[in-house]
Parts: structure tokens; sequence; C-alpha cells
């Protein structure tokens, strides 16, 4: 089978789902009466129509190339940055550091991951970025909470910019006898973090009554951890055929990219809580921020990452 | 063309989402008075107006920086619809005015930064005068109430280059008019009006 034969059955089977999803969306749309149940299928519509938006561009993306695909996540981690930053704390001296993360680093890494120098880019923002940004808030003098205001911008980057950029870094890896299938990676990596996200609040909101932190994050449920994790990993390896792994191998891969989207999306929901906030923002209807959507993928993204380049490279 | 470059490059950058808290965007003639914190500030306002008010809508900017070279000029006058305003104008108080009760006349709306420069807190400073003036002489004229959240910390006084942080803008409810109220307490209850917009999650 041709990758090309091979992303149109995997389109395909998601706007399958979608389709179900939509039917399912507008029946319970027509049913439901109570208020309370209104507010939450409208926003489970909302969430369905924004799935399709995102869908959407995610396989324009794929088919117009590797430069398009490299782009959509440069300006998808600028928007998290965006909201990053936004919701954070700054003071006057932190303008310089910003102007070099928005305009230097972020451009450069994915500039780096474009001409593929794998030394550089996996340096960059936690070796560079790490001296440069405290280095350029010093030079205007204040002191001021001097330590948090650099670890704040320091870490946004790191999960905005250097996570998210792990997931198009995919694109560059070479794979014996597998030329250009870093697409399909990264169409694994994304549909089974997804996925996992997905099925965990389906079957928490289905199932859910142990809260794993109930502080943290009040929505995640031990029941829903284990229906949606169980469900992403079933996926992940039914997806094997895409990828270089045999499916036992796959349903392994699945499981670390289940259990980092979980911690990640657990790590972010406490940064969210520190902040006073419950959404990064409201760019995707439904859904939030652009963050609230890529909490998941920016921890599993690096590691899925390395264990393919180690182990397949 | 420019104008939709520029309020693509606002959005993108900033954002600049409008929320329309206590009034709607509506043809009737205003004067919007929104505390001030950036170069930003005009485009923000500008770009959060639905198109069908931009036409009409003039916003007040200083002379000294609207007003100089070229370009900046150009987009002042022919994209905004700004009106310049020479801070520094001598004369009996008001008299720097007079551009802007021209504006009001037509029967076209304002936008006006009544701290008069920028400033670096949250809250706005006290108001300067001209805002009791105008709507001593022009009591038809709606006056909304505008707060500009993050310019400050996306563009602040001193620097070159915006960062991406997002700001919004709140259009409060019209400023109620009261019979007699002396100068003093009506710029104190405008400069409230827009400091009561200030939302803040975070400190």
């Amino acid at each position: 089978m041709s990758l090309s034969d091979k992303l149109f059955i995997l389109f395909g089977g998601i706007s399958a789902l979608l389709g179900v999803a939509s039917v399912i969306g507008f029946a319970l749309s027509r049913k439901v009466t109570s208020e309370n149940g209104r507010a939450t299928v409208d926003n489970l519509n909302a969430r369905i129509k924004a799935w399709w938006v995102m869908v959407a561009i995610f396989a324009v993306s794929f088919g117009l190339g590797r430069g398009v695909t490299v782009v959509l996540f440069a300006l998808t981690s600028f928007y998290a940055l965006r909201e990053f930053t936004s919701l954070t704390p700054t003071r006057g001296a932190d303008h310089l550091p910003l102007v070099a993360a928005f305009y230097v680093l972020l451009p450069l890494q994915y500039w780096l991951i474009w001409i593929d120098w794998y030394a550089l880019f996996t340096i960059l923002i936690p070796v560079y970025g790490f001296l440069l940004l405290p280095s350029l808030a010093a030079l205007k003098g204040d002191p001021e909470q001097f330590l948090l205001r650099v670890s704040r911008i320091q870490w946004g980057l790191m999960l905005t910019v250097y996570c998210i950029s792990h997931a198009p870094a995919l694109l560059t890896l070479d794979i014996p006898g597998r030329p250009r299938e870093g697409f399909l990676l990264l169409f694994f990596l994304i549909t089974v973090a997804q996925f996992s996200d997905v099925m965990q609040y389906v079957s928490g909101k289905l199932f859910g009554r142990t809260k794993v932190a109930p502080v943290v994050s009040p929505s995640k449920t031990v029941e829903g951890l284990v229906g949606g994790g169980l469900s992403a990993v079933a996926a992940g390896a039914g997806l094997w055929w895409i990828t270089p792994f045999t499916p036992l191998e796959a349903a392994a891969m699945a499981l670390a990219i289940v259990a980092m989207g979980f911690l990640g999306g657990l790590a972010l929901s406490a940064v969210k809580r520190s902040m006073g906030v419950k959404d990064w923002g409201t760019m995707i209807s439904g859904h939030g921020g652009v963050l609230d959507r890529m909490d998941s993928l920016s921890f599993a993204a690096p590691v899925f990452f390395h264990l393919t380049r180690y182990f397949y490279t | 063309m420019i104008d939709l470059v520029l309020i693509g490059l606002t959005r993108f950058l900033v954002g600049g989402q409008a929320h329309w808290i206590g009034a709607s965007p509506d043809t009737r003639q205003r004067i919007y008075f929104a505390n001030h914190a950036s170069h930003l500030d005009t485009l923000l306002i500008w770009s959060a107006l639905p198109r069908l008010l931009r036409g009409s809508t003039h916003p007040i900017a200083a002379s000294d920086y609207w007003g100089k070279g070229r370009v900046r000029r150009h987009i002042a006058l022919k994209v905004l619809n700004a009106v310049l305003v020479d801070r520094a104008t001598q004369g009996p108080p008001g008299a720097a005015l007079a551009p802007l009760r021209g504006v009001l006349a037509e029967g076209e709306s304002l936008v006006l930064f009544p701290e008069g420069t920028r400033g670096t807190e949250r809250l706005p400073g006290p108001f300067k005068s001209g805002l009791y003036w105008l709507s001593q002489e022009f009591p038809e004229v709606e006056l909304i109430p505008t707060y500009l959240d993050n310019p400050s910390r996306a563009f602040p006084k001193g620097t070159f280059l915006p960062v991406p942080i997002s700001c919004t803008v709140r259009f409060g409810a019209p400023l109620s008019r009261r019979q007699g109220e002396e100068k003093d307490a009506f710029l104190e209850r405008a400069r409230a009006a827009v400091g009561a917009l200030a939302s803040d999650p975070v400190a």
C-alpha cells in the first residue's frame, strides 16, 4: 500500500468516526430538555465541530507536504506560547526575553527542524535559551521575583515550542525501508494522544467516580483514565500497519503516549489552577484554548520521538 | 487594503477580542473613552469595532507620535481616520479640543484617551478635563467607558517591538449624566467606570 493510500484510509476512517459523532450529537441535541444537559450537549457539539475543522487543517497540511506541516506546528506553538504568556504575570524587564522567545527562538527551533539539524534543535531551547533568557532579563536590572519570572518564560517556551516541535520533528526520522513515512508516525502520535483525551472524557462522563487529583483537575477520574487509556492503546495497536512497529510494540508505544499525555494534562491543569483560570484561552470553541488541546501532546511528543528514534532508526 | 493588513496583524499578535459588556455595537454617536498604556491602543479599539462603525469613528492620536514620519502619518490619517491633536497646545482650557468639536459637530464618533499620555498601571490615572467639556457641549452623545486589558504588557512604554500577549477590549454601559455635576466629580466617576471594567484574575 502506498503512503497516499494509507493516508486516504486513515482520514476516511476519522471522517467516518466524526460523522457518527456528529449524528449522535445531533440526536442528543433534539432529545435533551434539562438546562444542565443542554449545556453539556452544546459543549459536545461545539467540540465535534472543532474536531472537524482541526482534522481538515491537518489533512490539508499533510497533503501539502513537510514544509506546510512544519509551519502549521510553528503556528500552533506560537498560539500556545501566546496563551501561556498572556496568563503569566510579566514585568517590563521581561519584554526583551519575550521578544527573543517569540521572534528568535521559536522560528529558529522550527527552522532547525525543517533543515533536520537534530544535534542543535534538541539543545537550542533547553541549553541556549536557558542561558539567553535570564541574561536578557538581567540586563534590565529588575531583581523583583527574578527567578520566578525567568522560570515562567523558560518553562512556557519548553512546553509550547520545544515539546510541541517534537511532533513535526517525526517527519525528519529516517526509518530503514520506510522513506517519507514520518507523516504516518505523526498521525499515529496525534491520533493516539487525542483519542485518549476524547475517550477519557467520554468514559469519565459515563463511569467516572473516583477522582485522581480532585484539586488539580476535578474532571479526571480513575475510571476515565483506565477506560480512555485502554481504548487508546487498543486504537494504537490497531494502527500498527501504518508504523514500523509490530502490533505489540504499537500497543506499548500507545501506552507511553497515553501515560505521558495524561501526565501532561495533569501538570498543565496544575499550572492553570495556580494562575486561577479554567481554560488557557477561547480560540477553539468547546475546547478552550490551543494549549487545552495540546497539553497531552506536548508531554507525549518528545518521548514518542525519542523512543522511535532510538529503537527504529 | 492597508486596514485589513493592520487588523490582521493586530489580531495575529494580540488578538484584540471585543467584549460588549454594557453596550452593544451601534451607529449612535458616541465618545469611547479608554485607559491608555501603549501605542497599540488606538489600533486595538479600531480593530475591535465592527467595520460599519470604523468609518464613522475617529480616534484621537497625539501628533508627536502619529504625526511623525510619512508612513505613520498616512496610517493615522488615511487608514485609522484619526484626528491628530497637539498635546503642547497653549491657551484657555479646552483650546486643544477644537478639532474634536469639529468631528462631533459633524455627527461622527470619537475615541479618546483622557489620561492624555500612556500610563504604566493596570488602572487608569487621573483624567484630563477634555472629556468633561465635550460631554457638556454635546449632551446627546453617548459616553462609553472602554477598558483595554494587557497592551501595557504586550507593548510597554519605551520598547520598540510588541510581543504577542492577548489583549481584550471591553466596552461598558454608557456613563449616566447627572444634572449640575462638578467637573472633578464627573472625571472621577468616568475614571472609575473604566477601572471597573478591568477584570483581574492574575495579579
